[in-house]
């Protein structure tokens, strides 16, 4: 990699081999007949959830001479559930995401999703066509499937779903983040903390692993299992390191999806973050009637890391944000 | 001292932990796509030099550690203490046997080496990259022997052993890597 900093951070061998892929990518869903659709990367709301910040910026133009706030998304999920709300069927996309504070490894602020969504399917089916996706651009063994109450029995002896407080704390102090358990009070972020450092370095390493029914705490837009609300319809990919996908059996409930963003824009002001504009535009399709549906969003940044084993994500993208 | 959140985590940042200065070496964030992010941080201890792992709650800060490097010349040792100057302004400092640690091995009269201080004091003595040091003890060589295979050990004047080829004798000044405490070449 040249340290030229005009220079690409990927090398000309692996854009080839990454336009390669994306060109698997839209044949895989041109054959089953899912639509490639575009829609806004700059929104006048954006994803309340209190661990994402959104890029906001302001257009001045025509009938806005006052200016516009608008956000840059931080996925177009959004968007889609509008178009599944008019009656597209099933649909893809392979869109530029952004989110702020994000660099790393495997973050740089501006990225690559592949969003899509299938009217009919629940999670169980939805996992089933991304691990096909898998097989086709990864040749990997076949994916695992485990729920992340019993990645937590089987890694740390500790049930996710009924442990108190107290028990987390003592369960991240014993694995020597005592720092962090001493003051936390909220069980969730003791959750992610124990499942990032603990449990993600030990599942998906020789095939890619499904973790599913996250915790109801946890549902993020996934609506709740009608067999048991303790969970919800959530499921995330692992493989070899990597976090490469997020999915939800999709919540359709208008009004529990405004009561979940009310939440958690009180959860901001709390937390001293700014809040954020509701998605008034989503609401209402939600009120209009989306179609049972499950979605699924994957890093294809990620994804080309794994396919073309580079370690770094600078390694996949023609400039990183330190070039750009 | 002035805090830093994680944000500001970055490789040579000093911070305190247990009360004890120490340096960021690498700093990884762990992101999930939805949920905390947190920072892996790998951390030398800089009075201990021990190197470990921490995780830290992104947005959490952390105290500064007031911590710099000043380069310095070593002048000598009174047994106690080994005395420093600064070449521009002539003021000295003196390094106890703590802070001096190993690389007293190392110390070559008037050679410039990096003093880190905390709070004033010296708490670590890094040498030049380069010493150059006189052989007081090896065994004597076989004649002929020039590219040398696999040395042998040889006593420098400041107590230091190396493994030197074969050729090389007792009276001459050879050049070090400090850093991995190996033979360069013979110094004319």
């Amino acid at each position: 990699m040249s340290q030229q900093l005009w220079a690409p951070s990927a090398a000309l061998a692996t854009l080839k081999q990454r336009a390669e892929i994306l060109a698997t990518i839209r044949s895989f869903f041109a054959s089953k007949g899912v639509l490639e659709v575009e829609t806004p990367s700059l929104c006048r709301a954006s994803v309340t959830d209190v661990h994402l910040a959104s890029f906001k910026t302001r257009f001045v133009g025509p009938n806005n001479q006052d200016g516009l706030d608008l956000y840059l998304q931080t996925s177009p999920e959004f968007a889609m559930k509008r178009l599944l709300a008019a009656g597209s069927g099933p649909i893809y996309q392979l869109a530029k995401a952004f989110r702020n504070e994000e660099s790393g490894r495997h973050h740089n602020p501006e990225f690559t999703m592949l969003e899509w969504y299938r009217p009919g399917f629940d999670e169980y089916a939805l996992m089933d066509e991304i691990e096909q996706l898998m097989q086709l651009l990864l040749q990997c063994a076949p994916c695992t499937r485990v729920t992340y109450q019993q990645v937590f029995v089987d890694v740390l002896g500790l049930d996710p779903l009924s442990a108190s407080l107290e028990e987390l704390k003592q369960c991240a102090s014993e694995h020597g983040y005592s720092d962090i358990a001493n003051r936390e009070t909220h069980p969730d972020t003791l959750l992610q903390l124990l499942f990032c450092m603990e449990i993600e370095p030990k599942i998906g390493i020789d095939a890619p692993c499904f973790v599913y029914h996250f915790p109801a705490s946890q549902a993020a837009l996934a609506k709740l299992d009608e067999a048991d609300p303790r969970v919800a319809g959530r499921f995330e990919l692992y493989y070899q390191g990597m976090e490469l996908a997020n999915g939800f059996n999709e919540l359709t409930d208008a009004k529990e999806q405004a009561s979940r963003f009310e939440q958690d824009n009180q959860l901001r002001v709390q937390m001293g973050l700014s809040p954020v504009a509701i998605d008034q535009h989503f609401i209402a399709a939600l009120q209009h009637g989306l179609p049972q549906c499950s979605g699924v969003a994957l890093g294809v940044d990620r994804l080309i890391m794994l396919a073309l084993n580079k370690s770094h994500i600078s390694d996949v993208l023609a400039f990183d944000v330190g070039r750009a | 001292m002035a805090n830093y959140s994680t944000n500001e985590f970055k490789g040579g940042l000093k911070i305190m932990l247990d009360g004890e200065p120490c340096a960021i070496l690498e700093n990884e964030m762990v992101k999930p796509g939805k949920g905390q992010a947190f920072n892996r941080v790998k951390i030398r201890k800089l009075i201990s030099g021990k190197v470990l792992e921490k995780t830290f709650k992104s947005g959490d800060s952390v105290e500064g550690a007031d911590v710099m490097d000043t380069d310095l010349a070593y002048l000598y040792t009174d047994g106690e203490f080994w005395h420093f100057m600064n070449n521009e302004t002539f003021e000295q400092i003196a390094a106890d046997e703590k802070a001096v640690g190993d690389n007293v091995k190392w110390l070559v009269e008037n050679d410039v080496c990096t003093i880190t201080l905390w709070n004033g004091n010296p708490i670590a003595v890094t040498p030049p990259n380069f010493v150059e040091l006189e052989i007081t003890e090896t065994d004597p060589g076989l004649k002929g022997d020039t590219a040398g295979t696999g040395g042998k050990p040889a006593t420098l004047s400041t107590g230091a052993v190396v493994r030197v080829p074969l050729f090389v004798q007792i009276g001459e000044v050879i050049k070090v890597d400090t850093r991995t405490g190996e033979y360069v070449s013979r110094v004319k």
